[in-house]
Formats: structure tokens, C-alpha cells, sequence
């Protein structure tokens, strides 16, 4: 008995299912330099693209001379807006419903806006070309405050759609303002307020940030003439919806178009939407009959392709004086640059700011949302994170703060008090959400009794009195954050992009000898989906993770499916994954009733096999099945075993988190140190703790950069003063902390193998805890809140607004 | 981010470079690591069209230390700087500030002249060379002639060396004392917000010696004489320190940049001299 009970185990090992620590099979490739990137794409004839850029914030374009370009030995052609016109490619729609310029069209919007498209035969003739390229501009006023766009004396800036007042997303009351989003109850929820015995209010800016991939963006497009097919590879998060966008742009028809993203060196959120530079090669492609390539160089990656963050919040919440929160109402005024190119899912203009109630039981809420333009660069993509979910968690984690210093109260146990309950699950949330599982309570208890919570609040209360009497000038931070995402988007009803439904998709096949390929219409970006992948599926239909081979990216094989971002990956795609799976298991049943000679309902799965029931000795398996499968006429089944889902999930999944951040932070200097950091994850079943425990890291670090120093910045003028890497903040080992990782696992009730996603919780949950460690130092002398990015100086200005350098 | 076009050339001497230097004259170059030319050539904010490489000229490359002095050739790296122990017990504040410098792989490339020669008020080895007393070697058409690092900067980027000139090499007296160099940055890899170079020699209690240098506080390294001297004279005490502190302070002028307003910058520059002159005295 216990022999065969241990060889099951040993079986179910062998499979690298589920729960594995499988070592990634990608990396065998990465960390020898043998990936195959955009870039590493080499063609016959290949020409090169590259941009005239704006360094005018706004301006009018008065003439452009592309002559001296032309006479360059080894240029081929400038493309300008005028030459894009007759095939109507001047203009391009955003993923949001708006449209932005492919080419500057008679002005410029932001600075390093793509003005004219220079072919050459190699790129460094073309960057000699670009310089060549003389253009005279009319400077206009710059806005780059959100909160001015509407003043009387505010330049207007999309005179394309001055007049128009619908937008995609609804009534606009002035030229510069885009839609207005409103979620909840307002009138209950300001009556709340009204009533409250407690209310904090406070302005929450989550800064404009970066993606900032370590892989910048770029396509090779490929028109061949003969036979009229159009191959482009990309670094595309999504290239199914590339190639459809595509063949609605171009006229050609989809079948003609092949769009592959091969190896992609990080997203975050950059490649998700549609850049200039794609359909400008392209079009460089058609007209020139040969490759182009267009690679973006770190600066223009940093200054023109999609942005992240950019929310002002504006945020009011109600309790009781014992701290039983009543409602929150929050108004957003989110600086959308030149264009709308959010990538949001089409009915939420916003994304899911609406989860900004947290992990907390509020009865009552109200949320508005307006878009504005501004003369920046276009985006507001999810760095890291579902669509707009860090912001909702950035403003609902220091709302809490703020209350607890009203209050009076400890912010632990003040989130303790308003946790949604066990209990409460499926909870209908006051914003429209329905969650589908958590424990908080558990986790929260888990993390405050791991890092020792009243210890370090004593520890902190003694550090504060040091300062006072002069003993030191560190203080300490405890920053707590327990977040709730909104990931896996999503049902079809609910969300679609550009009209395309936000299924995912997988494609089995297995082969005669046993082992298996995998379609996916998903892309990975270095989150490893070819491992994990695998390991779904190994469980599923008992083949070895080691013999399911996992393709994705290339729309002529894979299945259709949305791609990769906002978390989506596992919630849809794994769960795609798995349906497939038990596609193949029932048909693979039928099959082994056959081959045993029993009915289908005497036997019965195990690990990689079926087995009669009760004949242990009697089974067969998953490989046999296959060989079967293939070569052994049966009787009612066709020949062959691949499968097929696609996946409409019912509900979006809910992982949350538990994070606690231990800071030191030196008054004078701004410097601050983090001495502890403990992140608590739960994100459902388990696939492979590795991959997560390397996703919560890579998310930390993400997560510190932006608290801590990562940010766009622009000046009065409208010009980018953080478009190198020497201030555009990327966090090297050295500044990185040491990271301790924790779970609990409350599986999604609606997903196949109740798994929720894990890929943006550190960054959503990271967010709040890094800047909540930096405001908490400073709680003793009174301050309430202050904004990120908590670099040096700014740390260093709230210590000196604090009178704390009064005799240093 | 890819440069103008430019003929390269490979000298393998002295000699050779100056004659080739003063044959282009100023459409010409000098490079050696190339980690502050080349960048500012990427963004087409230098395009010159010939590049003199120094990295064939062999006797360029050198650390000696002889008769209480120490003799560093231009195109040393700053790895090479790390590296020299004979160099590290001679002057050991020369380590502690190439380690400071950028990440390793820049001080592969980085050489010592080419950091001193650049002018950039960004670069920490100027004030290090103030604070060292050093003087440089410079070659030119009409032979060779010594200035002293706290005469060189004019301001960002404007130096005393006349453009047909290369420098050749650095001398500057073996260090006896306490040292230190303290560097507030942003994260590694980033210049300065605020830096100090302090050299203290010390005789019972008192001060014998003081040399105090500041890093991108202005546009040129900023050599604090007033300062230094007020230790010696009235040695390290707390108000000594704070009056020597103040009036280092008095010679600095930030600007605002995305490190912080000046006023911050002036806040920190205090502090981390403080803490440079303590940690000096404290090693001395
Ligand atoms: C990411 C990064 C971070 C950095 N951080 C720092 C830092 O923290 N601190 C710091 O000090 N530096 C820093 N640097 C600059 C680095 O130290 C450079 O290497 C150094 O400033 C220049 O040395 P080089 O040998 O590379 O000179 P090059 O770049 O080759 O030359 C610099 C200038 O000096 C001239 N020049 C060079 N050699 C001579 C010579 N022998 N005679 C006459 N003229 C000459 C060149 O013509 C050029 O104008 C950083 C650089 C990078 C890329």
C-alpha cells in the first residue's frame, strides 16, 4: 500500500505540476545572450527608420525642409505627415477612443512629438539624416498644468476636436478637457460626509512615471510585394490586437498581415499600445517594397512612448470617531498628456480606479475621474499594475493613514477594523465590484506578528524622543499597506479593447509519443509563462512540464487572445490553459475506457493516468493514451488529441497583500534606508513559488523606484528634465533591499485552479508601503502627507517644513 | 543617440598626439575613456570631427610613487587607481574616492586624466586634486608647462589647459594624516549632490595641516583655503568646525537642478563636510 502511495507522489513530482519551484526554461537562453529580440532581427536589404522629433512642448509647424536630408548619400525617403494623408495614416485611434498623430499634422503637442520619418540604408546614416531635417516653428503657450487647462487664458491644444462636445467617453465641457468618469453614489456619499463625526481629507499625487523596459520599443515590418503579405514583429504586449488595428488602418486584409513579438525584454505596460513608429514602418515597408526596422533609443523611449500614473486625488473619508470608516469620495483630476492613448479597457476611460475602496467594507462611496490634456507625451498605461489599480491602492492606503492621524488611532489596527470580513465573500463593493475571495484578517495578523509590530511601534516611539533630545537625527518609518487588485481582465461583457473582447485563449496538441505543445494568445514579457505554462497544464492532462513545449506570440499560429498585461496572463490564459486541458483528459478518458475495456465511468484520474476503479493494477496512461490516440482505430472517436479554449472569465480574480516596510531617514541629508521590508502575497493557488517569489521582488523594486525617486518631469516650458537614466531613477542591487516574501493562500472560487495573478501586486502593494514608511516617520512632528517621489531633497524640504533643522 | 561622423586616430606617443592635436586643431578631440566625450558626442552636443585616441600611448599609463611623491599618468583608469596598493598606502583618500566614482563598469573606462581634464563640475577627482595640491603636466606645441589644480578650473567646462595642449601627467606630495572623502548621491552611478575632500595631519591634539575641496557645489571644484587654515589655527573643536563649516559654505554656489534647489544642496554640502572633517580627524 504505501509503496504504490509513494510512487504516486514520485509521479506527481515528475510531472512538475503545480506548486513546483521548477527553475525557469527560458533563462537557459537570457543568461547566455542568445535571446532573440526585436533588434537581434536581421533581413536581406533591411532599411532604417528613425524620427525628427519636437523639442517644442507646443508649437505650430510652419514648413518642413526635408531637401538637405534627401541629397544625404544613402537616405531613401522622409516621410511626413503630407505623405501619410492619401492613405489616411497622418492620424492613428488610441487604444482610448481618441486618435493621435502619427506625424505632426500642422502643430506639436509635446516635446520629442515624431514630426517627419527618415529611411536610410543603415541607422547611422539616418541619425545623420535626422539633423538635416530643418523645421521652422510657430511657439505656442504651454500647458503643463492640469488644474490650468480650463482657465480663460488656457491655450487650447486639440483644435482637431476644439468643437466637439462628445467624446469617446462622454460630454466634454472645454476643448482641454477629455471626459469626466463618475462612479458610486455622490449625493449619499456626500451626505455621509456631511453627517460623519470624522472626516480627513487630502490631495494624493501619484507622479507621472515610466515603464522604462531595460528593451525600448521598436518593429521590423516586411511588405512583401509578390505575394502581398505583411510581416511585422514587434514588442507587442498584445499582437493579436496589433494585427487587427493594423489591418483596420492598412486596408490589408488580416489574413495578409502575420505579426510576431518575438523575445521581449520587459513591458510593464510600454508595449501595450500602438506607437508612430510601428505604422510608420510599415508604411516605410509598402512604400519602399524592402525591410525597415525602427528601434527607439532610451530617451525617446523615456520621452514619447506611453507614460504611467499622472493622478491628482483629490480624497475625503468618513468614520465614526471609533474608526469604523463610513464612505470615501474621491475626484481625480488625471493629466493625460497630448492624446488619450490610455490603455483601458473601452468602458472604463479610468480603468479600475473604482477599486480605490480597498480591502475595506465601505458602505458608501463616490469616485470622479476627469481626463485632461496637457503638452505632454500621451499614455497613462498600467506600469506594473491592472488599469489604474495603484493609484486606487496609493490613494486608498493614505487615505487610511490620514485617518488614523485624525483619529488618533494606530493605522494597523485602524485597517483591522474595516477589513472586509471572511465572511463577506463575494462582496458587492459601493463602487460596483464584485470580490471574490480573501482573508484579510488572517494575512494582516500574519504580517504584523512576523515583523514584530508592537516591538518596532516602541521602537519608534523611543527613536522619536531621541531626536528630540539630540541624540540622532534618524528617524523611523513604519509603512503598512494591505492591498486589494483587480486583475484579469476580463469578462467579455464588461471589457474589450477597441471593440475586441478580453477573452484568452490556449491551443493543445500532443503528439503521439506523449509529449506536448501549448498555443497561447498571450505574450510574455519575462514573466515566464513558458514555465508556468507548463506546469498548469502538466497537471491537468499528467505529461512532465519538461515535455510541454509552450509557444506564443506569432498571430499565425497562436490562438487569438489579448496579450499580456494588467495581470490578465494567469487569470484568463491559465485558466484557457486548463479547460483545454480537461478537453484533452475527457476525450483521452473515452480513449482509456476503450483501451481497458470498461465503461468511461470505471475509471477514474490519477496523477498521469487512468485506472479502474478498484483494479489499481489495471490503467493506462497519458502517454499510452496518446499513442493510442493517434494510431488505433476507435470506435465513435476521431483520430488525434488537441484541444482547443477559449476563456471568458466570469469575474475578475482579487489577490491581496500584506506589506510592511521598516525605514530610516536621515532629517538632513533626505537620505532615507530601508531595514526591513515583508511582503505577504496572496494570489490564489500557487503555480510555481520561484516565479512569484521573483515576480514579488522585480515588483519591490519597481515599486521603490517610483516611491522613491523614479519620475517624468517636465518644466513651465513643457520641456522632459528627467529623460536620461542619470535622473530617471532605476534602482541597482545596491540601492535594493533585502526583500522577505510570506503567503497565504485563498484560491479564486471562479477560476479553474483558483489562481488570481501575482505579476503587479508588488508594485500596486510596494507603492503605498514604501511612501506610507516615509510619511509615518514624520507622524510625531505632524505631518499628515507628503508627495512622491520621497527623493532626497523632497524628504529634506518636509524636515525643513517641519522646523526640524532649526538648530542643525 | 548615435554620433556625428568623425575620423579616428591612434597616436603612439606623446610627441605624436601633440603634433596631431596642433595639426587639426580645433575640430580635433583628445579621447580616453570616452565615458564623458562620448555621451555628450551621442547627443550631438560635441561633434568633433576627429578623435585622438590616447589609449596607444603607452607612457600615459602609470602609477609611481617616489620620493614622497606620487606620479599618475593621464590615461590611468580609475579602476587601475583602485587597484594600486602601492598607491592606496601613499594616498589612500585616492581609493576612497575612485570607489565612489560611478559603477565598475565606468571605472574600467574612466581614466584620471581624462575626469580632471573634462572640467565638468560634476566630476569628483578636481576637487580631490585641489585638495591633493596636485599639479598637472601639460604638453603642447611649445613644450611642456605645470599648473596647479587649484589654479586650473576657470569655470564648466573652461580650464587652463589651451586646447592644442594634452595632459600628460598628475603629481601631488604622498598624504600623511587623516583623509576622507564623503559623497552624497542619488544612487550609484550619479554625480554628486554634494561631496567633500578633507586631508587633515595632526600634531597631539592639534591640527598641523588642513585641505578641504567641494564636488559640483559651483561651477568649478571649490578649494576651501579660509576653511582649512581655521582648523589648523583653531583646531577641531565644535565651534571651530562650525565656523570652518560656514565659511566653506560661503565660497560655494549651487544651482538648482534635478539633485534639489540650492537651498537644499547648501543644507546637505554642510553636513557631509562635517562629516568628512570628522572622519578625517578621526583617521588622522
Ligand atoms: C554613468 C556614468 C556615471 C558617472 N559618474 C561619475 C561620477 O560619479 N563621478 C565622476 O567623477 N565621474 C563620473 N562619470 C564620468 C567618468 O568618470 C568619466 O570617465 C570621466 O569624467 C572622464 O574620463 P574619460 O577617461 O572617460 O575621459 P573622456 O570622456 O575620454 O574625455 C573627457 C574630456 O577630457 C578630455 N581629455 C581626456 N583626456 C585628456 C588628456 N589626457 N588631455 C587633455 N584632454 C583630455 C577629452 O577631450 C574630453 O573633453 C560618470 C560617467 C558615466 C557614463
Amino acid at each position: 500500500m504505501s509503496a504504490t502511495a509513494e510512487s504516486v507522489q514520485e509521479r506527481r513530482a515528475a510531472l512538475k505540476g503545480l506548486g513546483t519551484s521548477r527553475k525557469r526554461v527560458e533563462d537557459a537562453r537570457f543568461t547566455q545572450g542568445k535571446g532573440n529580440y526585436v533588434d537581434d532581427i536581421k533581413l536581406p536589404d533591411m532599411l532604417f527608420g528613425d524620427f525628427v522629433r519636437s523639442q517644442h512642448a507646443h508649437a505650430r509647424v510652419k514648413s518642413i525642409d526635408t531637401s538637405a536630408a534627401m541629397e544625404l548619400p544613402g537616405v531613401i525617403a522622409v516621410l511626413t505627415a503630407k505623405d501619410l494623408e492619401p492613405l489616411n495614416l497622418h492620424w492613428m485611434p488610441t487604444l482610448a477612443g481618441d486618435k493621435q498623430m502619427v506625424l505632426a499634422d500642422g502643430k506639436v503637442l509635446f516635446q520629442g512629438q515624431e514630426i517627419a520619418f527618415v529611411i536610410a540604408e543603415d541607422r547611422y546614416i539616418a541619425a545623420d539624416a535626422v539633423d538635416l531635417v530643418k523645421v521652422e516653428f510657430e511657439e505656442l503657450p504651454v500647458l503643463v498644468d492640469p488644474f490650468k487647462a480650463e482657465l480663460p487664458d488656457a491655450p487650447i491644444l486639440r483644435e482637431d476636436i476644439a468643437d466637439e462636445k462628445e467624446g469617446a467617453h462622454g460630454a466634454r465641457r472645454h476643448p482641454n478637457h477629455i471626459f469626466t468618469w463618475e462612479q458610486g453614489d455622490k449625493a449619499a456619499t456626500e451626505s455621509v460626509l456631511s453627517e460623519a463625526d470624522v472626516v480627513a481629507e487630502e490631495m494624493v499625487y501619484y507622479h507621472r512615471t515610466h515603464p522604462c523596459p531595460m528593451e525600448t520599443c521598436g518593429s521590423v515590418a516586411s511588405m512583401d510585394k509578390v505575394n502581398g503579405k505583411l510581416t511585422l514583429w514587434g514588442t507587442f504586449q498584445a499582437p493579436h490586437v496589433v494585427r487587427t488595428v493594423a489591418s483596420l488602418l492598412s486596408g490589408i486584409a488580416e489574413h495578409n498581415i502575420r505579426v510576431v513579438s518575438p523575445d521581449i525584454g520587459g513591458g510593464f505596460g510600454n508595449k501595450v499600445g500602438v506607437y508612430p513608429g510601428y505604422v510608420c514602418s510599415i508604411v516605410a515597408s509598402i512604400v519602399t517594397g524592402k525591410p525597415v526596422k525602427w528601434v527607439e533609443d532610451r530617451m525617446e523611449n523615456l520621452s514619447a512612448t506611453a507614460f504611467a500614473r499622472d493622478y491628482w486625488m483629490q480624497g475625503k473619508i468618513a468614520a465614526t470617531k471609533d474608526g469604523k470608516i463610513t464612505g470615501l469620495w474621491c475626484h481625480t483630476t488625471a493629466d493625460h498628456g497630448a492624446f488619450d492613448a490610455c490603455a483601458d479597457p473601452t468602458k472604463y476611460p479610468a480603468g479600475f480606479m473604482s477599486i480605490c475602496t480597498g480591502s475595506y467594507d465601505i458602505p458608501t462611496a463616490y469616485l470622479a475621474v476627469d481626463g485632461i490634456y496637457t503638452n505632454k507625451a500621451p499614455g497613462g498605461v498600467a506600469y506594473r499594475c491592472s488599469f489604474r489599480v495603484t493609484e486606487a491602492a496609493y490613494f486608498i492606503e493614505r487615505m487610511i493613514e490620514v485617518l488614523a492621524i485624525k483619529l488618533n488611532m494606530d493605522a494597523a489596527e485602524l485597517r483591522a477594523k474595516n477589513f472586509i470580513r471572511k465572511d463577506q465573500f463575494p462582496y458587492q463593493s459601493a463602487l460596483g465590484w464584485e470580490y471574490d475571495s480573501g482573508d484579510y484578517h488572517t494575512a494582516w495578523e500574519k504580517a504584523l506578528e512576523s515583523v514584530g509590530y508592537s516591538k518596532l511601534r516602541e521602537e519608534q516611539a523611543q527613536r522619536v524622543e531621541d531626536f528630540k533630545a539630540g541624540k540622532t537625527r534618524k528617524l523611523m518609518g513604519i509603512g503598512l499597506c494591505h492591498f486589494t487588485e483587480i486583475v484579469g481582465a476580463g469578462p467579455v461583457k464588461n471589457c474589450d479593447i477597441l471593440g475586441m473582447g478580453m477573452f484568452d485563449s490556449c491551443e493543445i496538441r500532443i503528439h503521439p509519443t506523449g509529449s506536448a505543445l501549448a498555443r497561447l494568445g498571450t505574450i510574455s514579457q519575462g514573466q515566464g509563462h513558458a514555465t508556468t505554462f507548463a506546469q498548469i497544464l502538466a497537471t491537468e492532462i499528467g505529461i512532465s512540464a519538461d515535455d510541454i513545449t509552450i509557444e506564443e506570440g506569432d498571430t499565425d499560429t497562436a490562438p487569438y487572445g489579448l496579450g499580456t498585461y494588467g495581470s490578465r496572463s494567469t487569470p484568463v490564459a491559465g485558466a484557457a490553459t486548463a479547460m483545454a486541458g480537461r478537453k484533452i483528459r475527457a476525450k483521452a478518458q473515452m480513449i482509456a475506457a476503450y483501451l481497458l475495456e470498461v465503461h468511461d465511468n470505471d475509471i477514474e484520474w490519477e496523477v498521469d493516468r487512468f485506472v479502474v476503479k478498484g483494479a489499481p493494477e489495471k490503467f493506462k496512461t497519458m502517454k499510452e493514451i496518446a499513442y493510442a490516440s493517434y494510431n488505433q482505430a476507435i470506435p465513435g472517436v476521431e483520430p488525434g488529441l488537441e484541444a482547443v479554449s477559449y476563456y471568458d472569465p466570469p469575474n475578475m480574480t482579487y489577490p491581496f497583500g500584506a506589506y510592511v516596510c521598516v525605514m530610516d531617514v536621515d532629517v538632513d541629508t533626505g537620505v532615507s534606508d530601508i531595514r526591513q521590508f515583508y511582503a505577504l502575497d496572496d494570489c490564489g493557488t500557487r503555480i510555481n513559488p520561484m516565479i512569484i517569489e521573483g515576480q514579488v521582488h522585480g515588483g519591490l523594486t519597481e515599486a521603490l523606484a517610483i516611491a522613491l525617486g523614479q519620475e517624468i518631469a517636465y518644466d513651465e516650458l513643457g520641456n522632459i528634465k528627467t529623460g536620461t537614466l542619470m535622473d530617471f531613477f532605476i534602482p541597482t542591487s545596491w540601492e535594493t533591499p533585502n526583500y522577505e516574501t510570506d503567503f497565504t493562500e485563498t484560491p479564486s472560487p471562479h477560476h479553474p485552479i483558483g489562481a488570481k495573478g501575482v505579476g503587479e501586486s508588488p508594485n500596486v502593494g510596494g507603492v503605498p508601503a514604501f511612501s506610507n514608511a516615509i510619511n509615518d516617520a514624520f507622524r510625531a512632528f505632524g505631518l499628515t502627507h507628503t508627495h512622491m517621489p520621497h527623493d532626497h531633497w523632497r524628504i529634506w524640504k518636509t524636515a525643513n517644513e517641519l522646523g526640524l533643522h532649526a538648530d542643525s | 543617440m548615435i554620433t556625428g561622423n568623425f575620423e579616428y586616430h591612434q597616436p603612439g606617443s606623446i610627441p605624436e598626439a601633440v603634433a596631431l592635436l596642433s595639426k587639426l586643431g580645433d575640430d580635433a578631440r583628445v579621447i580616453a575613456g570616452g565615458h564623458s566625450l562620448i555621451p555628450t558626442m551621442k547627443l550631438r552636443l560635441a561633434m568633433p570631427e576627429h578623435l585622438i585616441d590616447l589609449q596607444a600611448v603607452k607612457e600615459l599609463k602609470k602609477i609611481s610613487v617616489s620620493g614622497g611623491e606620487i606620479c599618475i599618468g593621464a590615461m590611468t583608469t580609475q579602476a587601475e587607481l583602485i587597484a594600486s596598493d602601492e598607491l592606496h598606502k601613499a594616498a589612500p583618500i585616492v581609493r576612497e574616492t575612485s570607489l565612489q566614482i560611478a559603477d565598475p563598469q565606468v571605472r574600467y573606462m574612466g581614466t584620471i586624466g581624462g575626469n580632471v581634464a573634462n572640467g565638468d563640475p560634476g566630476n569628483d577627482m578636481p576637487a580631490l586634486m585641489q585638495c591633493l595640491n596636485a599639479n598637472f603636466t601639460l604638453s603642447g606645441p611649445d613644450g611642456e608647462r605645470t599648473v596647479n589644480a587649484r589654479e586650473f578650473y576657470e569655470a564648466a567646462y573652461f580650464t587652463a589647459r589651451d586646447d592644442l595642449e594634452i595632459l600628460t601627467e598628475i603629481r601631488f606630495p604622498t598624504c600623511t594624516g587623516g583623509y576622507a572623502y564623503e559623497k552624497q548621491k542619488r544612487k550609484i552611478g550619479d554625480y554628486a549632490t554634494a561631496a567633500a575632500a578633507v586631508l587633515l595631519t595632526k600634531s597631539g591634539d592639534s591640527c598641523e595641516s588642513a585641505s578641504i575641496a567641494l564636488t559640483n557645489l559651483a561651477d568649478t571644484p571649490v578649494y576651501c583655503e579660509e576653511a582649512s587654515q581655521q582648523l589648523v589655527s583653531n583646531g577641531l573643536g565644535d565651534d571651530s568646525v562650525k565656523s570652518a563649516v560656514a565659511s566653506a559654505m560661503g565660497q560655494i554656489d549651487p544651482v538648482d537642478d534635478n539633485r534639489g534647489p540650492a537651498e537644499f544642496k547648501r543644507h546637505a554640502a554642510a553636513i557631509i563636510l562635517r562629516k568628512a572633517i570628522q572622519q578625517a580627524w578621526a583617521r588622522a
